[in-house]
């Protein structure tokens, strides 16, 4: 294998630039945000290499780094991408600059420390997606707290100290549980004679039947992984850190938050629960699967009724996110394939609403949609890109969101029609409290004096909305780009499911796993097949 | 070939139109953006002309003429391509789409002339073009929820085109939100259909389908639930029971919005798809018997409300309705090629009616009240004549274009059953009298309006042209039926033929061939005669009610009031939606949802256990309220818990 340093530039870069940002001057606000927009555009640009150099077909992780780190305990620094991580990096690298544009002007205080939170933000995010090795996943994973826990509670709004604990305690709540389980699965592996932190390592391990895990043992892991993971996401009925995070961060903050911090949580669930797990996943989907839609329709309803318009937007990424976590636990190549390209897509859409939400915020300091009305008559473009990201969020054909769910419905629908039709009612809804509380932001006319005279957007920030409205478009027509990218290690999670060893149940199962890709080879296509799908579906039950 | 051969073409010249208008136009003049928007649209027609001839001169077994661009959505195996493809009913609907679409087009160009929104009006119209092409000219069914979707959102964003009204802006959220829960059943019916049969594409689907044997009448197997869930999707888009009602609401929208969207074009999808994916439903004899009834229920229903309502544009909404209705009887009873002949006669009326009302507002200087017209027909005479031949065509006047299609399918339904006719041509009377009701009060009799205020001037020569071409259609439009009354061929049924051949469970057993034996009978002759003495009857009344002596139509409501205030409310069905379903739900959600669960449940645990760790863990706690550094804490906890954990699993 070629030594490649890309994912090491890439992790650290950010943190050189914290660096060189120590080095200014603390009033020099100018060099600071023009330093670190330097740094953030410069990653963007060295994480498009990966991009260029990665392979569709190739199985297994690329640009892959390996180094002894710790002798003892064995701890590696292995670094990696597959098609599962690739576009969250790429889709952090892109967010983190438009983070700092967005921030351009509206934050105004401790400027530095600003910059330097969210260049460590990326750092820990980007560490998270391409550590392979358990010991530095989980480092990145609590490296990521801190600058977050700054950004809500320092540049946050009035509650903020109150979100960023509940955001810290939450994650740190779950941390717990994953710390014990990593070290759990490094005595397994110990005892088993192959003391291993590495992801790798211990995929084989398990996969080739050289250890084994009790059906408790497993559950018990699985459970904790999960609950970190469902945390972070978040899954219904975790999620109430979230409004309070979402509404106290500064916008840039929202942004990284909802644009890539979440889908830690999902990708760790592929990562980690589905390969590593996958009795217990099998297991325990139905209930996961019910805890999604729950959060789909719960998320909509409760954001439909919100008064403060950030924390609408906050409780939509609760029901987009349920649309994730029910693609991946629906165990069909499609549904996951629109897992992962529902978590770039939320990233675009809902990173798009909050900067618009900020934009709303930095001209009348509220995100109270009662204080707002008629904006459309002052500010055409930010009301008709805003429009435009509210129809790609609403799933509109020919742009980003609809793709994800479609996919993601199309896969549960395979074999769990019943979740599938439920999640849907998500289509609805999304639309009710998008457009009405556009309606109540943008349409009518002038009702409150002060804002009659808003400025429009100006060339920053119809530069970031036009930007991102571009993405969402392409994403929407040309998204086998994405999945063509996705596709191998897609089935390559699926293939880790079924081991070799497996339980009885396991080998129905198996069996099904085949017959659930809609390979139309396999797909049942005469009038006497439409008794087999049903029947097919029979057997997942009875497992 | 050259069109066919480049079918992109097609719906990327309105497109581009929009493109250009919605980017460039607000710092074109005025006579650019026409010009783009005109010629855009202008190009479109005369492509599908020319289409129309190229098409002609294809061999059959070339049809359906398809053409591949590119992979839009792939996974696992799943493919959708955007893939559009060309068939007889494909030619109808491109004629009808773009040409009803251009003459509103010239016509818009008069009527919108001074509003403000000028450039934005067109940037949306153009794109609505181009959704309806992608719509019609789609090869599956994910293509075609592009296109369907997409005029939903052109759609709602010319509803609420006067965006500064709260009423417009309201029913453009209705509208997309109704359309959205026929869009739920629609896309669980694509998924049914790709779980069923693996693939979206219709030249897969449709034939696999019709090698299905039929399910039994009653049962509802896998063909009949994918027939019920497409047409959910049908019902909201082309306003069916019960989800009609976001179509009277949508004439807040500019008129010729309501012509060529709310009346000519989009509203008539719903019949497209259902006729597109006719081997489903004549598969499934339940779905059918659904359509068929939910049809003639929404024809019967919506003449009713029409019958009272004194807004010229809402009387023409309930008549849309109404008329799509017998588009989707035609279509319950297997007359797939009668429901296509209305839809394309009703574009015609039914556009010139729109476009007619709008000249008669242009006139009257916004008003939409007709108790505040009358005695217009002097004035405006060229509005007044073109309105009067679509007022027949609509009535099923013999020889006018809505008689040939209404009849063909009455006939049909006659086959099926005789309640259906019956109703059918109960509301052909009522139909009748509505229609004449609006034409009497808005042309005839005292002028109701302050001569001084209102200047009633006859419209621009850019709105009379497209009124009169239209009304010219809307006269002969039906013609190439009217052999088969004589004992010919009904040619547009048999233009249709090769799609609809697959079966014909009305239209086979009356084979061109047989019907002259049959027309003979005395019983056709009385089948063909009723809707044409219903609708003389409606005429007949309205002439009595409004013109003749017009204060009794005062006294009837009065000694029916509770029937009057019943129909004029239109049934309260807007507000038994509200009661039962917006205001519960927006109450659940707000305080049992947010408020009781999320915050009281959910959150009051959260605090709950925070508070007693807090307690617990006061001694380290010396930064009070939170500050920052109280990170530094739980920091310091972690770490500790880390490192012992970390030298246990080591040691």
């Amino acid at each position: 294998m070629q030594q490649t340093y890309v994912l090491t530039v890439l992790t650290f870069l950010p943190v050189a630039g914290t660096l060189a940002l120590l080095l200014l001057r603390s009033d020099d606000h100018v060099w600071i945000r023009r330093l670190a927009l330097v740094t953030a555009a410069a990653e963007f640009a060295i994480s498009l290499l990966l991009l260029r150099g990665f392979s569709v077909q190739a199985t297994g992780y690329q640009f892959e780094e390996f180094h002894e780190w710790i002798q003892q305990p064995p701890i590696h620094y292995h670094l990696g991408v597959d098609g599962l991580s690739l576009f969250l990096v790429l889709l952090t690298t892109l967010l983190t600059p438009v983070s700092i544009l967005a921030s351009w002007k509206s934050i105004d205080q401790r400027v530095k420390g600003f910059f330097i939170s969210l260049l460590v933000l990326e750092t820990g995010v980007i560490g998270v997606f391409v550590s392979l090795d358990l010991f530095l996943f989980f480092m990145f994973w609590e490296v990521m707290l801190i600058p977050m826990y700054f950004l809500i509670g320092i540049w946050g709004h009035e509650r903020r100290i109150y979100a960023a604990l509940k955001f810290v305690l939450y994650t740190m709540f779950g941390s717990i549980l994953m710390l014990v389980a990593i070290l759990w699965l490094y005595r397994v592996t110990a005892a088993a004679g192959y003391p291993t932190f590495d992801i790798a390592q211990i995929q084989a391990l398990l996969s080739s039947g050289t250890i084994t895990l009790p059906l408790r043992t497993e559950i018990l892991l699985f459970g904790a992984f999960f609950l970190a993971f469902a945390i972070k996401v978040p899954l219904f009925p975790l999620h109430t850190w979230l409004p309070d995070a979402h509404t106290e961060a500064p916008t840039a903050g929202s942004v990284m938050l909802a644009g890539v911090l979440l889908k830690m949580g999902t990708y760790g669930m592929l990562r980690f629960c589905l390969p590593l797990f996958p009795e217990a996943s099998r297991r325990f989907a139905p209930e996961i699967a019910v805890l999604a839609i729950i959060g789909i329709v719960y998320g909509a309803l409760v954001s439909m009724v919100q008064v403060d318009l950030k924390r609408l937007v906050a409780y939509s990424s609760v029901s987009h996110l349920g649309f994730v976590v029910l693609g991946i636990f629906a165990f069909q190549a499609v549904s996951i394939q629109g897992a992962v390209f529902q978590m770039l897509s939320h990233g675009i859409s809902t990173g798009a609403l909050f900067l618009g939400v900020g934009m709303l915020y930095d001209r009348r300091h509220t995100h109270l949609i009662k204080e707002f009305g008629g904006l459309a008559t002052p500010m055409p473009v930010i009301a008709a890109l805003y429009l435009f990201t509210c129809f790609a969020s609403a799933g509109l054909p020919m742009l980003n969101g609809f793709v994800g769910e479609f996919l993601i419905l199309a896969g549960t629908f395979q074999k769990h029609a019943a979740w599938a039709s439920w999640a849907a009612l998500g289509v609805i809804f999304s639309a009710v409290y998008l457009l009405w509380s556009y309606q109540r932001v943008f349409f009518g006319s002038i009702t409150q004096d002060k804002n009659g005279a808003l400025p429009d957007a100006d060339m920053r920030e119809r530069g970031i909305l036009f930007l991102m409205a571009v993405i969402m478009l392409w994403m929407g027509i040309g998204s086998p780009f994405f999945t063509r990218r996705i596709e191998t290690s897609t089935q390559n999670v699926l293939q880790l499911m079924r081991r070799p060893q497996a339980y009885d149940a396991g080998e129905i199962n198996n069996h099904d796993m085949n017959a659930m890709d809609m390979d139309q080879s396999t797909m049942p296509v005469n009038s006497a097949n439409s008794a087999a799908p049903a029947g097919a579906a029979g057997s997942v039950k009875s497992r | 070939m050259l069109v066919l051969t480049h079918l992109w073409i097609l719906p990327l010249l309105p497109l581009a139109g929009a493109a250009a208008n919605g980017v460039f136009g607000r710092r074109w003049p005025k006579s650019l953006v026409t010009g783009v928007a005109l010629s855009s649209t202008t190009l479109a027609f005369f492509s599908a002309l020319e289409l129309g001839r190229e098409f002609m001169a294809l061999s059959t077994d070339r049809i359906p003429w398809t053409k591949s661009y590119f992979t839009w959505i792939t996974a696992g195996g799943f493919r959708a391509d955007f893939a559009l493809q060309v068939d007889q009913l494909t030619v109808v609907m491109l004629l009808v789409v773009t040409g009803v679409g251009w003459l509103i087009h010239i016509y818009s160009t008069g009527y919108m002339h001074d509003d403000p929104g000028y450039t934005r009006f067109f940037s949306y119209l153009n794109l609505f073009m181009f959704f309806m092409l992608v719509l019609v000219l789609a090869a599956n069914y994910l293509l075609m929820f592009v296109g369907w979707e997409g005029v939903g959102l052109c759609s709602y964003l010319l509803i609420g085109f006067f965006f500064l009204k709260q009423s417009a802006t309201n029913a453009g959220n209705k509208a997309f939100w109704v359309n959205r829960v026929g869009d739920f059943g629609f896309i669980l019916g694509v998924l049914l259909i790709l779980r069923t049969f693996g693939t979206l594409d219709f030249a897969a689907v449709l034939p696999r389908a019709a090698a299905m044997p039929a399910e039994p009448a009653g049962q509802a197997g896998v063909l009949t639930t994918i027939a019920l869930l497409l047409f959910i999707g049908a019902a909201g888009k082309s306003a069916q029971l019960p989800l009609y009602v976001w179509l009277p609401d949508a004439m807040e929208g500019p008129t010729p919005v309501s012509a060529l969207i709310h009346a000519a074009t989009m509203v008539t999808a719903g019949v497209y798809m259902v006729a597109r994916s006719h081997v489903i439903f004549l598969n499934a004899p339940l779905a059918m018997e659904v359509v068929a009834v939910v049809g003639c229920l929404t024809a019967l229903f919506a003449a009713t409300i029409g019958l009272v309502q004194t807004d010229i544009k809402r009387v023409l909404a309930y008549s849309t309705v109404s008329q799509l209705g017998y588009m989707f009887l035609a279509c319950g009873v297997g007359a797939f090629s009668a429901g296509i002949f209305h839809l394309m006669t009703h574009a015609f009326f039914k556009g010139l009616l729109f476009l007619a009302a709008g000249s008669v507002i242009h006139a009257m200087g916004g008003e939409q009240d007709m108790r505040k017209m009358g005695g217009l027909r002097k004035k405006i005479p060229w509005t007044f004549w073109t309105m009067f031949m679509a007022t027949l065509a609509i009535a099923g006047a013999p020889g006018f274009s809505g008689f040939f299609s209404k009849d063909e399918i009455l006939l049909a339904a006659q086959r099926t059953s005789t309640p259906l006719w019956a109703v059918g041509v109960l509301t052909a009377g009522l139909t009748s009298f509505y229609m004449f009701r609006l034409l009497f009060l808005t042309f005839f009799g005292t002028e109701r309006f302050d001569e001084h205020q209102v200047h009633v001037h006859e419209s621009p020569r850019n709105m009379l042209a497209p009124l009169v071409v239209l009304a010219i259609f809307a006269v002969g439009g039906g013609w190439m039926a009217a052999p088969e009354l004589l004992g010919g061929v009904n040619h547009f049924r048999q233009f249709l033929s090769p799609v609809f051949s697959f079966s014909y469970m009305n239209e086979t057993s009356l084979p061109p061939d047989h019907l002259d034996a049959s027309i003979a009978t005395e019983a056709l002759k009385v089948l063909l005669g009723a809707p044409v003495i219903a609708g003389l009857f409606g005429f007949l009344l309205a002439w009595w009610l409004y013109v003749r002596s017009s204060e009794t139509p005062k006294k009837i409501a009065e000694s029916f009031s509770a029937l009057y205030k019943l129909l004029k409310g239109k049934y309260f069905v807007d507000e038994l939606y509200a009661a039962v379903i917006v205001r519960p739900l927006v109450w659940i959600s707000d305080k049992v949802l947010w408020h009781a669960v999320d915050e009281g449940v959910i959150d009051g645990a959260v605090n709950g256990v925070a508070r007693v760790s807090r307690e617990s863990g006061d001694r380290l706690r010396y930064i009070g309220s939170g500050n920052v550094r109280s990170y530094a804490t739980w920091i310091l906890i972690g770490a500790v818990i880390f490192t012992s954990l970390l030298l246990w699993m080591a040691g």
